[in-house]
């Protein structure tokens, strides 16, 4: 038999996610339904009762009044409004135990559907401390649904809740109809006078608001130290990736070489050596290396999301934001665009105006990547001298530190010309709640964590890999060639070549840039795969060394700036084409990063010459 | 004419007595998020650079407007 479905609804940040890990021990698998782009993650467990239930972790909503693509994906859901997916069997409805007050008219918005439903009101550990005290059969008296607390965090929390479950999952009918539940009129300040009764009756002692968080806001909010701080904590972030990472990065190359070098030496010379030290191991092996780089990156993300700065960071960011014509709710799917484009332009959903919302996804791929990663740390290490300036700072870190800000003042650019051209539109607006600062979950942090790398280890080993390989066919074929410009690649890279000699590129950068569609750090590869087949026996030194003695400073310089506005990943192209659900939208965000892309390299190019560098 | 939580100095704490504004969509949000008639509300910062955004206490929460949304909810103060 089916699982019985049951859907997590609450407010942002009420602890949505943390249960759902802790109920399903993480294994989530991220459900797409055909024709609209939702993503939400599902996950089986069974209660001591022996029923299997299937959790549906949705975005945060505050009511049934959807302002945002994700709030509308969440009624939707809920509603049965998916097409082909049935309502949910049951809900689940989280409140932060802190709030009680303020958030219980979800409740009633929520029972107005009719389903089976449990509260469940979290983080009491947190409601506890700060002196709050509830009378929890009174409010599930007079809600007439069942009600819990929780610690959503700790097996123990969750312990109450998994007995209710347990007793109220076999009195669930199962629901297969695709007919979609009527969304309740309901008056709102009617639902809301009500709620606030409830919780009041309820309620037997209300303390005053949390007092740490109150505490720690009159700095990190002060409208001086608190943009400083924000920029403290970014310039400590991107110090970190480049240079805590360091280490583990050399034992990573160390490892690669040394697995290259063994491998070419119990294997017969040929063509398989060939494919599998200079295809595989060097193309993989150049991107794996980035590993470190992208967990240190996640780890600040996560951790600042987790901890509520996050929240607070978009709220600082926000007037700067509405002058470039954004919204500072734009910071956070920006912020996350540093890792990957595509959960950032994912996460654009939350942005509840069309406008801004189409504006963040355009500019979304100018927030360098993680992806870039790998080839501004490659041109770094080959170019910039490993020099310490102004007695602390690392000269390598400061170049990438200007990498990044080109990106970011270059986004700011694009967004003021965007929201005066072409998605100029109606005001927005900002209303989001600042959670209490919390101290994050090793579990959920670590679980979060994995779900990243995972997601770069396995296009480590798909798309790379095939690109590696394709890529290595494609320069060693045909056999017996004269130099690279006879290979399959050669040629390829020959059409392309008028158009990127003028901006400093040779033919090897030509032929990188082919497969860097696939995925930007694949040039890497493509780059270590073009010169080891070139160079065969002589460049075991390693890539950077190889660049430093083939390239021109001014091409490298180029080469930078090239891929700070640089186009190329076709699976940032497809996101965007699925949240904007349209080519010409897509075509144009392409054909705006290209021409940028080109106009950024040649005019560093030439400068660079010109300059005599 | 009553006050609107815009017009509140920082830390002035005051009670929600209504919500006015020209954009009817304004309300039902306000409301959604948490906002409501007998609320105790407070300015508890105000954003950089002279900033339309303001931190509000409402309650036990915090939340961030811009000016314009706090000028939509009518305050009495005491
Ligand atoms: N102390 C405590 N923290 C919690 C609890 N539930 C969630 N959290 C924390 O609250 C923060 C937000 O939780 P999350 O699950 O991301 O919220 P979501 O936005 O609803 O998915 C995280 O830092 C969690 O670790 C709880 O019951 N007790
Ligand atoms: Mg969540």
């Amino acid at each position: 038999m089916s699982a019985l479905r049951l859907a997590l609804v609450g407010a942002p940040n009420s602890g949505k996610s943390t249960l759902f890990n802790g109920l399903t021990g993480g294994t989530a698998k991220v459900a797409n339904y055909s024709g609209v782009t939702v993503e939400t993650r599902s996950g089986i467990f069974s209660t001591a009762a022996g029923d299997d239930i299937e959790l549906i972790d949705l975005p945060g909503i505050y009511g049934i009044n959807a302002r945002s693509t994700d709030e509308r994906i969440a009624v939707d859901m809920i509603s049965g409004r998916l097409p082909g997916v049935a309502a949910p069997d049951a809900i689940l409805v989280l409140i932060d135990a802190a709030t009680l007050r303020t958030h219980l008219h979800t409740v009633l918005q929520m029972k107005a559907f009719g389903r089976p439903m449990i509260v469940v009101l979290n983080m009491i550990d947190l409601a506890e401390r700060d002196g709050l005290e509830l009378d929890v059969a009174k409010l599930e008296a007079a809600l007439g649904v069942p009600v819990v607390t929780a610690r959503a965090t700790r097996a123990p929390g969750r312990a109450a809740l998994m007995e209710r479950l347990a007793e109220e999952a076999p009195k669930w009918a199962r629901n297969d109809s695709d007919a979609p539940l009527t969304i309740p009129e309901l008056d709102l300040k009617a639902l809301q006078t009500d709620a606030r009764r409830i919780a009041r009756e309820a309620t037997l002692h209300e303390p005053a608001a949390n007092k740490f968080t109150r505490t720690v806001d009159n700095v990190v909010l002060n409208p001086f130290a608190g943009p400083l701080i924000l920029a403290a904590i970014l310039f400590l972030m991107f110090q970190a990736v480049f240079t805590w990472a360091t280490p583990y990065m050399d034992g990573i190359e160390w490892l690669a070489a040394w697995l290259g070098e063994t491998v070419a030496a119990i294997m017969p010379d040929g063509l398989m050596q060939s494919l599998i030290v200079d295809g595989i191991i060097a193309g993989v092996g150049s991107v794996i290396v980035f590993l470190p780089q992208i967990v240190i990156l996640f780890t600040f993300i996560l951790l600042l999301e987790a901890s509520g700065y996050m929240t607070r960071a978009a709220f600082l960011m926000d007037e700067l934001m509405l002058r470039v014509g954004l919204n500072g709710r734009a910071f956070i799917p920006l912020l996350s665009s540093f890792a990957c484009a595509i959960p950032g332009i994912m996460s654009a959903r939350t942005i509840e105006n069309e406008r801004d919302r189409l504006t963040t996804i355009l500019v979304a791929p100018l927030m360098t990547c993680s992806a870039r990663l790998p080839v501004y740390t490659l041109m770094i290490a080959a170019f910039i001298p490993n020099e310490t300036v102004w007695g602390f700072i690392g000269l390598q870190g400061l170049v990438m530190f200007g990498l990044y800000i080109a990106g970011v003042v270059s986004a700011v650019i694009v967004a003021f010309v965007l929201k005066r051209t072409v998605t100029r539109g109606a005001a927005q607006s900002l209303i989001m709640e600042l959670p209490t600062y919390k101290m994050p979950n090793a579990r959920d942090f670590f679980l979060g964590l994995w779900m990243r790398v995972a997601a770069f280890l396995k296009r480590a080993g798909t798309v790379i890999f095939a690109v590696s390989v394709i890529l290595w066919v494609l320069t060693t074929f045909p056999l017996g060639a004269e130099g690279l410009r006879q290979t399959i690649a050669g040629r390829i890279g020959s059409i392309l070549e008028p158009v990127l000699a003028p901006i400093g590129f040779n033919l090897e950068i030509a032929i990188a840039l082919i497969p860097g569609l696939a995925a930007r750090e694949v040039a890497v590869g493509a780059l270590g795969t073009v010169y080891a087949v070139q160079g065969a026996e002589e460049n075991t030194e390693g890539l950077a060394a190889v660049l430093q003695s083939a390239w021109s400073l001014p091409t490298a310089l180029a080469f930078l700036a090239w891929y700070v506005f640089a186009p190329q990943c076709l699976a940032t192209l497809a996101a965007a084409r699925r949240e904007t659900n349209s080519w010409a939208w897509t075509g144009f965000m392409f054909v705006y990063l290209f021409v940028l892309a080109w106009l950024a390299a040649g005019a560093t190019y030439h400068i660079a010459r010109f300059a005599g560098l | 004419m009553g006050m609107t939580l815009e017009e509140l100095a920082r830390g002035q704490i005051a009670r929600v007595i209504g919500f006015r504004s020209e954009d009817s969509g304004l309300e039902p949000k306000l409301r959604e998020i948490g906002f409501a008639e007998d609320d105790e509300v407070e300015i508890v910062h105000f954003g950089p650079l002279m900033a339309r955004p303001v931190c509000v206490r409402l309650n036990r929460t915090l939340i961030a407007l811009r000016r314009n949304e706090a000028a939509a909810i009518e305050v009495s103060i005491g």
